[in-house]
């Protein structure tokens, strides 16, 4: 072999090498910094955790209840809110989108997509925080389901497209109406993926940190309504990671493997119930 | 009939993607006003003497962004190309599991992370490490924190890390296998055909997937505001504290006293928005224009 | 069986919310991180007398207490720094500042090696922060600290990244003693600092200095004490250097309780006095003249009343020095001034 042709071929070897070289060093941060997560939280979350309130500063001991029971309270008005909008306007982009206007809300649910959390946060606190004159889970609620629909309306959208055009018009032809068609024959079909997409989107804001700061804001005590400041368990992570005291970060560390295996959870489970529709439907 | 409802939620969207637009220009007026386009070239961050300038945060901003994909861009598309060329298809689907899965970690949790891990790591060893050798440059020079431009471009990259592996990793799986076979007939060695065979027919989609993270890195918040040392000012050196869009609101917003304070808040976030759509924007295009093209050819 | 799993999955979460809601009367607050410790031992003690209130306190900084007091978010307010006419002139609301305790900022730091407690003139902690002393063994403070090894390693400046009634009394002290900081940089709950790294209330100013070696930040005495940090002594007016304690937090406070104006808006820095600290201050909480809410307004009168006499009791044992009794006596008389 030429010298040339053997420098051509160490530098394949080499270069392959460094690529997969950068494969495991990508997975590897993921394995190191989840694995910290994981080690540091399992030590930290203990019984009270979940049980009690938080302590003021300084004293050791005490949960984050509220946080816990704050967030499902913004993530439930947030899917009440978002998931049914973006649900629906998905299945007007699937089955009635004309050109125009269709291609409009595509683009504008794809820019709203784009758009950073902590701007929407700004938008939820002009519309309902000021009016209001206050911070509520519902300012928080509003600014996660603003995030929500657009990712809902494009996974509905993309899953009912792609249901076969003949199941339509199997049903159309036995006399269907155009809604009963949608109702009981395309989204009965692509529900797996519009159920994979919703919990996708909802396992996204679960974690969302920014639009809460200044619209839910945070509570000593559990929140007894909408109305009221609401504590959730990203704005505390935040609050307890940047404090001095040991405690507080233990407490940010067990709140952390909540927050994490809560949202993996989700991820998780949503691409099983994909993966299992697309093996059944083979 | 139930065109109309669905007609109506479906312009919900329209609805409140105009409202927020308008909401971040009304509520911005009076810096408008006062600076006029000064606002984004002044640097003078003083609510004592009522003087906002965006420059610094937007500073700020650019540079992280620009160090994340320093690091993320040739680390991820190495590793998209792995994936997609070299590895056993378990291999391939197992990592990529794992990948996308580091997208979906919420942003907050990073933060928790780069405090306690990666700023006494950026400050005792690798940025002293930096520094020796390289300290005569004016982006090394300065004393080391720990937090600071650096640290922040490095947590932006791991997040942006995923997206890029991903969608790369996608662009180079559509690309035909007669690409890389005619290379490899030709007599190129493997790398040479998924270099120069492969990988440019994905270019597009390889920018897009950059894009994509670009957008991403520009808007985050919580993790760069944990770690970037908030000093709203302009620093050459990348172990400075600075200060981001995203960070200087959501430290200041609930605290902004004064209207002109408050709205001069709101009008970086006018500008982040519409940096994020125009970036955004640019990513679709040639996501778009990948499909387009793969369908085109023969 | 997937629509029952989901009402069921509704009916639950209406309960947990059911559960949840209770018939007390809900009060927000928010503002200084420096009292936040005792505000926060405060709440928790009252609501063990009077439990039919709820006061829920964000430390957030002097600036959004003011900032959310104006706009109505919050019930009540709380700042170190008392508002200026300018902005009560403003407000929709006016306040009643009513001092709660008394504290003193300390000059935390975090020198490998260092575990002595070091002395700081007002010069040296002006030149620090004005970015002019730039390592630690610079002459201005190894001249006052003959005795310890100070390294020749860059000073890290700390300082807060919002608006703060904490930055406000530090300021107004470098203001006192160095004419180049008045001139440079002013008085105020945010400025534009030369130097430093910003942190997140009295809380992330201290979790900064804990983790970030050779810093100095300026924070609360409890804080430090708390999490067991250095901090240094100061020279007063008097040539004196004091540590931040009780007896000397107390001492600041003496010449000023006789010449208290009506509205008890008064600087106590750079005090005279032998044993006074240099850098002590009342906190205040923002108390609207007029609430509507009569159930909110029992309350508040009623925590007022408590927080002057067995509240006080708490003070010490958080290092945070009682109000003299003068002081006591007159906001007494001001609580009856809310409508």
């Amino acid at each position: 072999m030429t010298l040339r042709n053997r420098w051509r071929k160490t530098l394949s070897y080499a270069m392959l090498s460094l690529t997969g070289v950068c494969a495991v060093v990508a997975v590897c941060i993921l394995f190191l910094l989840l694995g910290y997560l994981v080690y540091n939280g399992w030590r930290s979350v203990d019984w009270d955790f979940f049980t009690k309130l938080p302590k003021s500063p300084g004293e050791t001991g005490g949960g984050m209840v509220n946080a816990i029971v704050g967030s499902f309270q913004i993530i439930l008005l947030a899917t009440v809110i978002g998931l049914p909008v973006g649900f629906m306007a998905g299945i007007y982009l699937s089955e009635f989108g004309g050109k125009a206007f269709a291609f409009l809300v595509r683009y504008m649910a794809d820019l709203l997509n784009g758009v950073p959390s902590i701007v929407i946060g700004i938008f939820a606190y002009a519309v309902v925080v000021v009016p209001m004159h206050g911070n509520s889970a519902l300012a928080g609620g509003l600014a996660l389901a603003v995030m929500l629909i657009p990712i809902t309306a494009r996974s509905t959208e993309q899953f009912m497209s792609s249901v076969p055009q003949t199941l339509r018009e199997g049903a159309l032809a036995l006399g269907a109406s155009k809604w009963k068609t949608i109702a009981t024959v395309v989204v009965p079909a692509a529900y797996r993926g519009i159920a994979t997409g919703m919990i996708l989107g909802v396992a996204r804001i679960a974690g969302e940190t920014a639009p809460l700061l200044f619209t839910s804001g945070n509570n000593a005590y559990m929140s007894s309504g909408f109305t009221q400041p609401t504590a959730s368990l990203p704005v505390m992570i935040f609050l307890r990671a940047t404090a001095p005291y040991d405690d507080w970060h233990r407490q940010a560390w067990a709140a952390g493997l909540v927050l994490l295996i809560g949202v993996l959870f989700a991820n998780i489970a949503a691409r099983l119930i994909l993966s299992r529709g697309i093996a059944i439907q083979k | 009939m139930a065109r109309l409802i669905t007609l109506a939620f479906a312009s919900s969207i329209l609805l409140v993607t105009m409202g927020l637009v308008y909401q971040l220009w009304v509520t911005s007026t009076l810096p408008r006003h006062k600076f006029g386009f000064g606002f984004l070239t002044s640097s003078m961050w003083n609510p004592v003497s009522g003087q906002f300038g965006a420059l610094p945060f937007i500073y700020g901003t650019v540079i992280t962004s620009a160090i994340a994909l320093l690091i993320a861009v040739p680390l991820g598309v190495g590793a998209a190309i792995f994936l997609s060329e070299l590895a056993p298809p378990r291999i391939s689907s197992t990592f990529t599991f794992f990948i996308e899965l580091l997208a979906a970690v919420p942003s907050v949790i990073y933060g928790l992370l780069a405090i306690f891990t990666l700023v006494p790591l950026m400050r005792d060893y690798v940025e002293p490490f930096l520094k020796k050798p390289l300290g005569f440059l004016p982006i090394f020079s300065g004393p080391v924190f720990g937090f600071g431009y650096l640290t922040a471009g490095v947590i932006l990259a791991i997040m942006t890390l995923p997206f890029i592996i991903s969608i790369s990793r996608e662009a180079l799986l559509e690309v035909p296998t007669e690409q890389r076979e005619a290379a490899l007939a030709l007599g190129a060695t493997r790398w040479e055909s998924t270099w120069q065979a492969v990988v440019p027919y994905a270019r597009l989609g390889i920018f897009g997937s950059i894009f994509l993270g670009l957008a991403r890195a520009l808007g985050e918040t919580m993790a760069v505001t944990m770690v970037i040392g908030n000093d709203p000012s302009i620093h050459a050196s990348l172990f400075a504290p600075g200060y981001t869009i995203a960070a200087v609101i959501a430290n200041e917003f609930s605290e902004a006293t004064g209207d002109l304070y408050l709205q001069s808040l709101v009008g970086l976030g006018l500008v982040l928005f519409l940096l994020t759509i125009v970036i955004n924007a640019m990513a679709r295009l040639l996501i778009i224009a990948t499909a387009r093209r793969g369908s085109a050819h023969p | 069986m997937k629509k029952s799993s989901f009402w069921l999955g509704v009916l639950s979460a209406l309960a947990i919310l059911l559960a949840v809601a209770q018939a007390k009367v809900l009060i927000n607050a928010a503002g200084a991180t420096f009292p936040y410790p005792i505000y926060g031992k405060w709440f928790e003690e009252f609501a063990k007398v009077y439990p039919d209130a709820q006061i829920n306190y964000q430390s957030i900084g002097s600036g959004g207490g003011i900032r959310q007091f104006s706009a109505g978010t919050v019930d009540f307010g709380a700042s170190d720094m008392p508002m200026t006419d300018e902005q009560i002139g403003t407000f929709k609301r006016k306040p009643l500042h009513f001092p709660t305790v008394l504290g003193g900022i300390v000059p935390a730091y975090n020198i490998p090696g260092v575990t002595q407690e070091l002395k700081f003139t007002p010069e040296a902690l002006a030149g620090i922060y004005l970015g002019k002393i730039a390592k630690w063994n610079d002459p201005e403070l190894q001249k006052t600290n003959p005795g310890v090894k100070l390294p020749a390693n860059e000073i890290v400046v700390v300082h807060r990244s919002e608006g703060s009634g904490t930055s406000f009394v530090f300021t107004d002290y470098l203001s006192k003693v160095s004419p180049e900081w008045k001139s440079k940089v002013g008085v105020n709950a945010s400025v534009s600092w030369p130097v430093g790294l910003g942190g997140k209330g009295n809380e992330g100013v201290a979790g900064v200095v804990k983790q970030t070696p050779n810093s100095i930040g300026y924070v609360e005495l409890i804080y430090v004490l708390q999490n067991k940090m250095t901090y240094g002594s100061l020279r007063n007016a008097a040539g004196v250097f004091l540590k931040a304690d009780l007896e000397s937090v107390t001492e600041a406070a003496a010449s000023a309780g006789k010449s208290m104006p009506a509205d008890f808006r008064v600087s106590i820095t750079n005090a005279p006095g032998k044993k006074a600290y240099p850098i002590a201050t009342f906190t205040y909480l923002l108390i609207p003249s007029k609430i509507d809410d009569p159930g909110k307004k029992k309350a508040l009168v009623a925590f007022l009343h408590w927080m002057l006499t067995d509240g006080q009791k708490y003070a010490g044992s958080l290092s945070y020095a009682p109000l003299p009794n003068d002081v006591v006596a007159k906001e007494e008389k001001q609580i009856a001034l809310i409508q």
